[in-house]
Protein backbone atom coordinates (compact mmCIF):
# COMPACT_ATOMS: atom_id res chain seq x y z
CA UNK A 1 0.00 0.00 0.00
CA UNK A 2 2.92 2.31 0.75
CA UNK A 3 4.15 1.76 -2.81
CA UNK A 4 0.96 3.24 -4.24
CA UNK A 5 1.14 6.20 -1.89
CA UNK A 6 4.73 7.03 -2.74
CA UNK A 7 4.01 6.67 -6.45
CA UNK A 8 1.03 8.97 -6.14
CA UNK A 9 3.14 11.55 -4.33
CA UNK A 10 5.73 11.40 -7.09
CA UNK A 11 3.10 11.96 -9.78
CA UNK A 12 1.65 14.93 -7.90
CA UNK A 13 5.11 16.35 -7.26
CA UNK A 14 6.21 16.14 -10.89
CA UNK A 15 2.93 17.60 -12.15
CA UNK A 16 3.13 20.49 -9.68
CA UNK A 17 6.82 21.13 -10.32
CA UNK A 18 6.17 21.32 -14.07
CA UNK A 19 3.14 23.54 -13.50
CA UNK A 20 5.11 25.86 -11.22
CA UNK A 21 7.98 26.21 -13.68
CA UNK A 22 5.69 26.52 -16.68
CA UNK A 23 3.49 29.17 -15.12
CA UNK A 24 6.57 31.06 -13.92
CA UNK A 25 7.77 31.13 -17.54
CA UNK A 26 4.34 32.27 -18.69
CA UNK A 27 4.37 34.97 -16.04
CA UNK A 28 7.66 36.39 -17.30
CA UNK A 29 6.70 36.28 -20.98
CA UNK A 30 3.16 37.75 -20.92
CA UNK A 31 2.64 41.24 -22.37
CA UNK A 32 -0.39 42.06 -20.28
CA UNK A 33 0.58 42.68 -16.62
CA UNK A 34 -2.75 41.29 -15.40
CA UNK A 35 -2.04 37.98 -17.13
CA UNK A 36 1.45 37.96 -15.60
CA UNK A 37 -0.07 38.45 -12.16
CA UNK A 38 -2.53 35.61 -12.72
CA UNK A 39 0.20 33.21 -13.83
CA UNK A 40 2.13 34.14 -10.70
CA UNK A 41 -0.91 33.09 -8.66
CA UNK A 42 -0.83 29.71 -10.43
CA UNK A 43 2.85 29.39 -9.49
CA UNK A 44 2.10 30.13 -5.84
CA UNK A 45 -0.65 27.54 -5.90
CA UNK A 46 1.50 24.77 -7.28
CA UNK A 47 4.22 25.56 -4.75
CA UNK A 48 1.57 25.34 -2.01
CA UNK A 49 0.65 21.85 -3.22
CA UNK A 50 4.33 20.85 -2.94
CA UNK A 51 4.29 22.10 0.67
CA UNK A 52 1.30 19.84 1.32
CA UNK A 53 3.28 16.90 -0.06
CA UNK A 54 5.96 17.69 2.53
CA UNK A 55 3.26 17.53 5.26
CA UNK A 56 3.68 21.26 5.91
CA UNK A 57 -0.02 22.05 5.64
CA UNK A 58 0.24 25.18 7.74
CA UNK A 59 2.85 26.70 5.45
CA UNK A 60 0.79 25.64 2.43
CA UNK A 61 -2.37 27.34 3.62
CA UNK A 62 -0.43 30.40 4.76
CA UNK A 63 1.17 30.54 1.30
CA UNK A 64 -2.23 30.50 -0.42
CA UNK A 65 -3.73 32.98 2.02
CA UNK A 66 -0.92 35.51 2.11
CA UNK A 67 0.71 35.25 -1.32
CA UNK A 68 -1.89 33.85 -3.71
CA UNK A 69 -4.65 35.68 -1.86
CA UNK A 70 -3.79 38.94 -0.19
CA UNK A 71 -0.59 40.12 -1.87
CA UNK A 72 -1.58 39.22 -5.42
CA UNK A 73 -4.95 40.83 -4.87
CA UNK A 74 -3.13 44.05 -3.97
CA UNK A 75 -0.93 43.70 -7.04
CA UNK A 76 -3.97 43.22 -9.29
CA UNK A 77 -5.67 46.15 -7.59
CA UNK A 78 -2.72 48.43 -8.29
CA UNK A 79 -2.40 47.26 -11.92
CA UNK A 80 -6.09 47.92 -12.54
CA UNK A 81 -5.96 51.25 -10.76
CA UNK A 82 -3.11 52.69 -12.81
CA UNK A 83 -4.26 51.07 -16.06
CA UNK A 84 -0.90 49.53 -16.71
CA UNK A 85 -2.37 47.22 -19.32
CA UNK A 86 -2.92 49.99 -21.85
CA UNK A 87 0.25 52.03 -21.58
CA UNK A 88 3.71 51.32 -20.21
CA UNK A 89 4.18 48.30 -22.46
CA UNK A 90 7.56 49.41 -23.61
CA UNK A 91 8.69 47.40 -26.60
CA UNK A 92 12.13 48.93 -26.88
CA UNK A 93 14.66 46.33 -27.90
CA UNK A 94 17.52 47.10 -25.53
CA UNK A 95 17.55 49.18 -22.42
CA UNK A 96 19.81 49.61 -19.44
CA UNK A 97 17.07 48.44 -17.06
CA UNK A 98 16.64 45.18 -18.92
CA UNK A 99 20.37 44.54 -18.81
CA UNK A 100 20.52 45.05 -15.05
CA UNK A 101 17.43 42.88 -14.59
CA UNK A 102 18.99 40.08 -16.61
CA UNK A 103 22.24 40.31 -14.62
CA UNK A 104 20.42 40.14 -11.29
CA UNK A 105 18.35 37.20 -12.47
CA UNK A 106 21.42 35.26 -13.56
CA UNK A 107 23.13 36.00 -10.26
CA UNK A 108 20.09 34.81 -8.31
CA UNK A 109 19.88 31.68 -10.42
CA UNK A 110 23.57 30.86 -9.81
CA UNK A 111 23.12 31.45 -6.09
CA UNK A 112 20.14 29.09 -5.90
CA UNK A 113 22.00 26.53 -7.97
CA UNK A 114 25.03 26.72 -5.70
CA UNK A 115 22.82 26.45 -2.64
CA UNK A 116 21.09 23.34 -3.95
CA UNK A 117 24.36 21.58 -4.75
CA UNK A 118 26.15 22.35 -1.49
CA UNK A 119 23.07 21.41 0.52
CA UNK A 120 22.70 18.12 -1.32
CA UNK A 121 26.40 17.37 -0.72
CA UNK A 122 26.13 17.91 3.02
CA UNK A 123 22.91 15.90 3.16
CA UNK A 124 21.92 17.54 6.43
CA UNK A 125 18.31 17.42 7.60
CA UNK A 126 16.54 19.80 9.96
CA UNK A 127 14.58 18.76 13.02
CA UNK A 128 11.24 19.03 11.22
CA UNK A 129 11.37 16.49 8.42
CA UNK A 130 8.12 15.52 6.65
CA UNK A 131 8.03 12.33 8.73
CA UNK A 132 8.11 14.29 11.99
CA UNK A 133 5.49 16.77 10.77
CA UNK A 134 3.15 13.94 9.76
CA UNK A 135 2.89 12.98 13.41
CA UNK A 136 2.85 16.39 15.07
CA UNK A 137 0.19 19.09 14.93
CA UNK A 138 1.37 21.39 12.20
CA UNK A 139 0.09 24.67 13.56
CA UNK A 140 1.45 23.93 17.00
CA UNK A 141 4.87 23.06 15.61
CA UNK A 142 5.03 26.29 13.61
CA UNK A 143 3.71 28.33 16.55
CA UNK A 144 6.17 26.89 19.04
CA UNK A 145 9.09 27.60 16.74
CA UNK A 146 7.94 31.10 15.76
CA UNK A 147 7.13 32.27 19.26
CA UNK A 148 9.86 30.27 20.99
CA UNK A 149 13.15 29.65 19.29
CA UNK A 150 12.82 32.24 16.51
CA UNK A 151 10.88 34.93 18.36
CA UNK A 152 13.63 37.51 17.81
CA UNK A 153 13.73 37.03 14.04
CA UNK A 154 9.94 37.01 13.99
CA UNK A 155 9.71 40.32 15.84
CA UNK A 156 12.36 41.89 13.60
CA UNK A 157 10.34 40.85 10.56
CA UNK A 158 7.20 42.41 12.06
CA UNK A 159 9.05 45.64 12.79
CA UNK A 160 10.30 45.71 9.20
CA UNK A 161 6.76 45.31 7.91
CA UNK A 162 5.57 48.02 10.26
CA UNK A 163 8.25 50.36 8.95
CA UNK A 164 7.00 49.61 5.45
CA UNK A 165 3.45 50.56 6.41
CA UNK A 166 4.58 53.75 8.13
CA UNK A 167 6.58 54.67 5.05
CA UNK A 168 3.57 54.10 2.79
CA UNK A 169 1.37 56.26 5.00
CA UNK A 170 4.01 58.98 5.02
CA UNK A 171 4.26 58.94 1.22
CA UNK A 172 0.48 58.99 0.75
CA UNK A 173 -0.07 61.81 3.26
CA UNK A 174 -1.48 65.03 1.90
CA UNK A 175 1.20 67.66 1.51
CA UNK A 176 0.65 70.91 3.35
CA UNK A 177 2.00 73.18 0.64
CA UNK B 1 -8.84 -2.34 -0.50
CA UNK B 2 -8.97 0.19 2.30
CA UNK B 3 -7.62 2.79 -0.10
CA UNK B 4 -10.40 2.06 -2.61
CA UNK B 5 -13.08 2.21 0.08
CA UNK B 6 -11.88 5.54 1.41
CA UNK B 7 -11.62 6.94 -2.14
CA UNK B 8 -15.22 5.87 -2.85
CA UNK B 9 -16.29 7.37 0.47
CA UNK B 10 -14.65 10.70 -0.36
CA UNK B 11 -16.16 10.84 -3.85
CA UNK B 12 -19.66 9.92 -2.65
CA UNK B 13 -19.45 12.49 0.14
CA UNK B 14 -18.37 15.18 -2.31
CA UNK B 15 -21.15 14.47 -4.77
CA UNK B 16 -23.85 14.27 -2.11
CA UNK B 17 -22.71 17.46 -0.41
CA UNK B 18 -22.46 19.45 -3.64
CA UNK B 19 -25.87 18.28 -4.87
CA UNK B 20 -27.59 18.95 -1.54
CA UNK B 21 -25.83 22.31 -1.28
CA UNK B 22 -26.99 23.31 -4.78
CA UNK B 23 -30.55 22.31 -3.87
CA UNK B 24 -30.47 24.46 -0.77
CA UNK B 25 -28.89 27.30 -2.72
CA UNK B 26 -31.68 27.19 -5.29
CA UNK B 27 -34.32 27.36 -2.60
CA UNK B 28 -32.45 30.06 -0.70
CA UNK B 29 -33.06 32.32 -3.71
CA UNK B 30 -36.80 31.58 -3.45
CA UNK B 31 -36.71 32.09 0.32
CA UNK B 32 -35.01 35.44 -0.15
CA UNK B 33 -37.54 36.63 -2.74
CA UNK B 34 -40.47 35.41 -0.67
CA UNK B 35 -39.21 36.97 2.57
CA UNK B 36 -38.20 40.23 0.91
CA UNK B 37 -41.67 40.34 -0.61
CA UNK B 38 -43.28 39.89 2.78
CA UNK B 39 -41.00 42.53 4.31
CA UNK B 40 -42.09 44.94 1.58
CA UNK B 41 -45.79 44.02 1.97
CA UNK B 42 -46.15 42.10 -1.28
CA UNK B 43 -46.37 38.41 -2.12
CA UNK B 44 -43.13 37.54 -3.89
CA UNK B 45 -43.10 34.84 -6.60
CA UNK B 46 -46.25 32.72 -6.36
CA UNK B 47 -47.16 31.77 -9.93
CA UNK B 48 -44.88 28.85 -10.80
CA UNK B 49 -46.12 25.83 -8.89
CA UNK B 50 -47.78 25.90 -5.45
CA UNK B 51 -46.47 28.89 -3.44
CA UNK B 52 -44.00 29.51 -6.26
CA UNK B 53 -42.06 26.38 -5.28
CA UNK B 54 -40.96 25.67 -8.85
CA UNK B 55 -39.63 29.21 -9.35
CA UNK B 56 -35.89 28.29 -8.94
CA UNK B 57 -36.35 25.61 -11.62
CA UNK B 58 -38.02 28.08 -13.96
CA UNK B 59 -35.25 30.61 -13.33
CA UNK B 60 -32.62 28.03 -14.15
CA UNK B 61 -34.30 27.01 -17.41
CA UNK B 62 -34.81 30.64 -18.37
CA UNK B 63 -31.20 31.69 -17.86
CA UNK B 64 -30.03 28.57 -19.67
CA UNK B 65 -31.90 29.51 -22.84
CA UNK B 66 -30.95 33.20 -22.90
CA UNK B 67 -28.45 34.38 -25.45
CA UNK B 68 -24.88 34.15 -24.22
CA UNK B 69 -22.98 37.32 -25.11
CA UNK B 70 -19.23 37.84 -24.89
CA UNK B 71 -18.38 41.50 -25.47
CA UNK B 72 -15.97 42.50 -28.23
CA UNK B 73 -13.64 44.25 -25.77
CA UNK B 74 -13.61 41.35 -23.34
CA UNK B 75 -10.62 39.27 -22.35
CA UNK B 76 -12.27 36.06 -23.56
CA UNK B 77 -10.56 33.43 -21.38
CA UNK B 78 -10.78 35.37 -18.15
CA UNK B 79 -14.33 36.41 -18.95
CA UNK B 80 -15.35 32.76 -19.18
CA UNK B 81 -13.47 31.41 -16.15
CA UNK B 82 -14.32 34.26 -13.74
CA UNK B 83 -17.81 32.95 -12.77
CA UNK B 84 -16.27 29.49 -12.38
CA UNK B 85 -13.70 30.80 -9.88
CA UNK B 86 -16.51 32.33 -7.81
CA UNK B 87 -18.55 29.13 -7.74
CA UNK B 88 -15.54 26.88 -7.16
CA UNK B 89 -14.32 28.75 -4.08
CA UNK B 90 -17.81 29.16 -2.63
CA UNK B 91 -18.41 25.41 -2.88
CA UNK B 92 -14.98 24.25 -1.77
CA UNK B 93 -15.16 26.36 1.38
CA UNK B 94 -17.82 23.95 2.54
CA UNK B 95 -15.33 21.07 2.52
CA UNK B 96 -14.01 21.68 6.03
CA UNK B 97 -17.34 22.50 7.70
CA UNK B 98 -18.61 19.58 9.82
CA UNK B 99 -22.36 19.11 9.41
CA UNK B 100 -22.85 16.17 11.78
CA UNK B 101 -21.09 13.68 14.04
CA UNK B 102 -20.12 10.22 12.84
CA UNK B 103 -22.60 7.78 11.35
CA UNK B 104 -22.18 4.09 10.66
CA UNK B 105 -23.03 3.08 7.13
CA UNK B 106 -22.36 -0.36 5.59
CA UNK B 107 -20.08 -1.19 8.50
CA UNK B 108 -17.93 1.93 8.08
CA UNK B 109 -17.59 4.83 10.49
CA UNK B 110 -18.20 7.92 8.40
CA UNK B 111 -17.41 11.41 9.64
CA UNK B 112 -19.92 13.94 8.36
CA UNK B 113 -17.29 16.35 7.06
CA UNK B 114 -15.47 16.14 3.75
CA UNK B 115 -11.99 17.15 4.86
CA UNK B 116 -11.18 16.98 8.55
CA UNK B 117 -7.94 18.98 8.41
CA UNK B 118 -5.87 20.62 11.14
CA UNK B 119 -5.77 24.01 9.44
CA UNK B 120 -9.50 24.19 8.67
CA UNK B 121 -10.07 27.74 9.76
CA UNK B 122 -7.05 29.07 7.86
CA UNK B 123 -8.23 27.16 4.79
CA UNK B 124 -11.56 28.99 5.03
CA UNK B 125 -9.86 32.38 5.23
CA UNK B 126 -7.58 31.51 2.31
CA UNK B 127 -10.46 30.46 0.07
CA UNK B 128 -12.48 33.51 1.06
CA UNK B 129 -9.66 35.64 -0.33
CA UNK B 130 -9.49 33.63 -3.53
CA UNK B 131 -13.24 33.91 -4.11
CA UNK B 132 -12.94 37.61 -4.77
CA UNK B 133 -10.68 36.97 -7.74
CA UNK B 134 -13.77 35.82 -9.60
CA UNK B 135 -15.49 39.15 -8.94
CA UNK B 136 -12.41 41.25 -9.68
CA UNK B 137 -11.47 39.40 -12.86
CA UNK B 138 -15.07 39.22 -14.05
CA UNK B 139 -15.37 42.97 -13.75
CA UNK B 140 -12.04 43.67 -15.39
CA UNK B 141 -12.35 41.11 -18.20
CA UNK B 142 -15.68 42.55 -19.35
CA UNK B 143 -13.84 45.54 -20.77
CA UNK B 144 -16.51 47.83 -19.36
CA UNK B 145 -15.75 50.86 -17.22
CA UNK B 146 -18.59 50.14 -14.81
CA UNK B 147 -17.34 46.59 -14.56
CA UNK B 148 -13.82 47.79 -13.73
CA UNK B 149 -15.16 50.24 -11.17
CA UNK B 150 -17.17 47.46 -9.53
CA UNK B 151 -14.12 45.21 -9.57
CA UNK B 152 -11.93 47.88 -7.97
CA UNK B 153 -14.50 48.53 -5.29
CA UNK B 154 -14.78 44.80 -4.65
CA UNK B 155 -11.00 44.45 -4.30
CA UNK B 156 -10.70 47.43 -1.97
CA UNK B 157 -13.63 46.35 0.17
CA UNK B 158 -12.39 42.79 0.39
CA UNK B 159 -8.86 43.75 1.41
CA UNK B 160 -10.28 46.00 4.12
CA UNK B 161 -12.74 43.56 5.62
CA UNK B 162 -10.58 40.46 5.28
CA UNK B 163 -8.41 41.72 8.12
CA UNK B 164 -11.35 42.22 10.46
CA UNK B 165 -12.74 38.84 9.43
CA UNK B 166 -9.47 37.12 10.32
CA UNK B 167 -9.22 38.95 13.64
CA UNK B 168 -12.82 38.13 14.55
CA UNK B 169 -12.23 34.37 14.41
CA UNK B 170 -9.01 34.46 16.47
CA UNK B 171 -11.04 34.48 19.68
CA UNK B 172 -12.66 31.17 18.77
CA UNK B 173 -9.21 29.71 18.10
CA UNK B 174 -8.04 30.88 21.52
CA UNK B 175 -11.13 29.43 23.21
CA UNK B 176 -11.03 26.08 21.41
CA UNK B 177 -7.24 25.78 21.23
CA UNK B 178 -7.45 24.45 17.70
CA UNK B 179 -7.93 25.48 14.08
CA UNK B 180 -9.84 22.29 13.32
CA UNK B 181 -13.55 23.06 12.93
CA UNK B 182 -14.45 19.65 14.38
CA UNK B 183 -12.48 20.47 17.52
CA UNK B 184 -14.14 23.88 17.73
CA UNK B 185 -17.57 22.23 17.67
CA UNK B 186 -16.41 19.70 20.27
CA UNK B 187 -15.20 22.52 22.54
CA UNK B 188 -18.66 24.09 22.35
CA UNK B 189 -20.36 20.77 23.10
CA UNK B 190 -18.46 20.37 26.35
CA UNK B 191 -18.87 24.00 27.36
CA UNK B 192 -21.03 26.92 26.33
CA UNK B 193 -21.57 28.09 22.77
CA UNK B 194 -18.96 30.63 21.77
CA UNK B 195 -21.65 33.22 21.11
CA UNK B 196 -22.05 33.37 24.91
CA UNK B 197 -18.34 33.36 25.71
CA UNK B 198 -17.30 35.61 22.85
CA UNK B 199 -20.35 37.69 21.86
CA UNK B 200 -18.51 40.60 20.25
CA UNK B 201 -16.58 38.26 18.02
CA UNK B 202 -19.91 36.94 16.77
CA UNK B 203 -21.15 40.43 15.93
CA UNK B 204 -17.88 41.43 14.24
CA UNK B 205 -17.85 38.22 12.24
CA UNK B 206 -21.40 38.82 11.05
CA UNK B 207 -20.54 42.37 9.94
CA UNK B 208 -17.29 41.41 8.21
CA UNK B 209 -18.98 38.34 6.74
CA UNK B 210 -21.69 40.52 5.19
CA UNK B 211 -18.97 42.61 3.58
CA UNK B 212 -17.26 39.43 2.42
CA UNK B 213 -20.34 38.13 0.58
CA UNK B 214 -21.13 41.61 -0.77
CA UNK B 215 -24.57 41.86 0.73
CA UNK B 216 -26.46 44.91 1.89
CA UNK B 217 -25.35 47.21 3.47
CA UNK B 218 -22.00 46.40 1.85
CA UNK B 219 -23.19 45.53 -1.69
CA UNK B 220 -20.89 48.11 -3.25
CA UNK B 221 -19.45 45.94 -6.06
CA UNK B 222 -22.89 45.62 -7.65
CA UNK B 223 -24.70 48.75 -6.61
CA UNK B 224 -27.19 49.02 -9.45
CA UNK B 225 -28.04 52.68 -8.91
CA UNK B 226 -24.46 53.94 -9.37
CA UNK B 227 -22.64 51.28 -11.33
CA UNK B 228 -25.50 49.80 -13.35
CA UNK B 229 -24.82 46.46 -11.63
CA UNK B 230 -21.05 46.75 -11.29
CA UNK B 231 -18.78 43.79 -11.91
CA UNK B 232 -21.35 41.56 -13.63
CA UNK B 233 -22.74 44.23 -15.96
CA UNK B 234 -21.73 42.48 -19.20
CA UNK B 235 -22.64 38.98 -18.12
CA UNK B 236 -25.70 37.27 -19.47
CA UNK B 237 -27.28 33.84 -19.64
CA UNK B 238 -25.76 31.00 -17.62
CA UNK B 239 -22.60 32.94 -16.77
CA UNK B 240 -24.68 35.53 -14.95
CA UNK B 241 -26.62 32.72 -13.29
CA UNK B 242 -23.32 31.15 -12.18
CA UNK B 243 -22.37 34.40 -10.44
CA UNK B 244 -25.77 34.40 -8.75
CA UNK B 245 -25.45 30.76 -7.67
CA UNK B 246 -21.95 31.44 -6.37
CA UNK B 247 -23.23 34.40 -4.38
CA UNK B 248 -25.93 32.35 -2.70
CA UNK B 249 -23.59 29.39 -2.16
CA UNK B 250 -21.17 31.78 -0.50
CA UNK B 251 -23.97 33.12 1.69
CA UNK B 252 -24.89 29.57 2.69
CA UNK B 253 -21.26 28.79 3.49
CA UNK B 254 -20.77 31.94 5.58
CA UNK B 255 -23.94 31.06 7.49
CA UNK B 256 -22.53 27.56 8.00
CA UNK B 257 -19.25 29.00 9.32
CA UNK B 258 -21.09 31.31 11.72
CA UNK B 259 -23.06 28.26 12.91
CA UNK B 260 -19.91 26.20 13.39
CA UNK B 261 -17.81 28.85 15.07
CA UNK B 262 -20.34 30.53 17.31
CA UNK B 263 -23.62 28.59 17.49
CA UNK B 264 -22.34 25.15 18.50
CA UNK B 265 -22.25 23.67 15.00
CA UNK B 266 -24.33 20.55 14.52
CA UNK B 267 -24.75 19.87 18.24
CA UNK B 268 -28.17 19.98 19.85
CA UNK B 269 -30.58 17.79 21.80
CA UNK B 270 -33.05 15.15 20.43
CA UNK B 271 -32.74 15.83 16.71
CA UNK B 272 -29.88 14.37 14.61
CA UNK B 273 -26.83 16.54 13.93
CA UNK B 274 -27.45 17.54 10.29
CA UNK B 275 -30.98 18.71 11.17
CA UNK B 276 -29.72 20.99 13.91
CA UNK B 277 -27.03 22.22 11.56
CA UNK B 278 -29.60 23.17 8.91
CA UNK B 279 -31.91 24.82 11.45
CA UNK B 280 -29.08 27.03 12.69
CA UNK B 281 -27.80 27.80 9.19
CA UNK B 282 -31.24 28.87 8.03
CA UNK B 283 -31.66 31.01 11.14
CA UNK B 284 -28.51 32.89 10.13
CA UNK B 285 -29.66 33.08 6.48
CA UNK B 286 -32.99 34.45 7.70
CA UNK B 287 -31.05 37.16 9.52
CA UNK B 288 -29.11 37.99 6.35
CA UNK B 289 -32.34 38.39 4.35
CA UNK B 290 -34.14 40.29 7.09
CA UNK B 291 -31.20 42.67 7.39
CA UNK B 292 -31.21 43.19 3.60
CA UNK B 293 -34.84 44.23 3.78
CA UNK B 294 -34.06 46.64 6.61
CA UNK B 295 -30.89 48.59 5.87
CA UNK B 296 -29.99 50.91 3.00
CA UNK B 297 -26.63 50.64 1.22
CA UNK B 298 -23.73 52.47 2.83
CA UNK B 299 -21.81 55.09 0.89
CA UNK B 300 -18.52 53.81 -0.48
CA UNK B 301 -16.15 56.03 1.55
CA UNK B 302 -18.20 55.27 4.66
CA UNK B 303 -17.64 51.57 4.09
CA UNK B 304 -13.89 52.02 3.85
CA UNK B 305 -13.75 54.33 6.85
CA UNK B 306 -15.88 51.97 8.91
CA UNK B 307 -13.70 49.03 7.97
CA UNK B 308 -10.35 50.59 8.81
CA UNK B 309 -11.14 53.11 11.53
CA UNK B 310 -13.90 51.35 13.49
CA UNK B 311 -14.02 47.63 12.80
CA UNK B 312 -10.27 46.96 12.74
CA UNK B 313 -9.42 48.63 16.10
CA UNK B 314 -12.48 47.08 17.74
CA UNK B 315 -11.65 43.55 16.57
CA UNK B 316 -8.03 44.00 17.68
CA UNK B 317 -9.19 45.15 21.12
CA UNK B 318 -11.57 42.21 21.22
CA UNK B 319 -8.74 39.76 20.57
CA UNK B 320 -6.55 41.30 23.29
CA UNK B 321 -9.37 41.33 25.87
CA UNK B 322 -10.42 37.75 25.03
CA UNK B 323 -6.83 36.52 25.27
CA UNK B 324 -6.42 38.26 28.63
CA UNK B 325 -9.68 36.81 29.95
CA UNK B 326 -8.72 33.31 28.83
CA UNK B 327 -5.25 33.71 30.38
CA UNK B 328 -6.83 34.77 33.69
CA UNK B 329 -9.21 31.85 33.49
CA UNK B 330 -12.39 33.96 33.51
CA UNK B 331 -13.94 32.33 30.43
Amino acid sequence: MIGIEVGFKWIVFIAMALLATGSALMMVTRRNPIHSALWLIVTFFSVAVIYVLLNATFIAVAQVMVYAGAIMMLVLFVIMLIHLEWGAQSTSKKSFAKLIGALITIMLFLQVLGGIFTYANVGRKGAYTPEVLAGASNVQAAGNLLYGKYVFAFEIASVLLLVGIVGAVLLARKRKD
Amino acid sequence: MELVYSLVEIIVKNIVVVLVLMGFVAYTTLLERKLLGRLQVRFGPNRVGPFGLLQPLADGVKSFFKEDIIPEEADKTLYVIAPGICLFTALSMFAVVPFGGTITLLGREIKLVIADIDTGLLYLLALATLGEYGVVLGGWASGNKYGVLGALRAAAQMISYEVALGLAVIGTIILAGSLNLGDIVAAQQSGMWFIVKYPFGFIFYLVAGLAEINRTPFDMPESESELACGFNIEYSSMKFATFMIAEYAHMFTVAAIVTTLFLGGWSGPWLPGPVWFLIKVFAVIFFFIWERGTYPRLRYDHIMQFGWKVLLPLTLLNVVVTAALVAMGVI
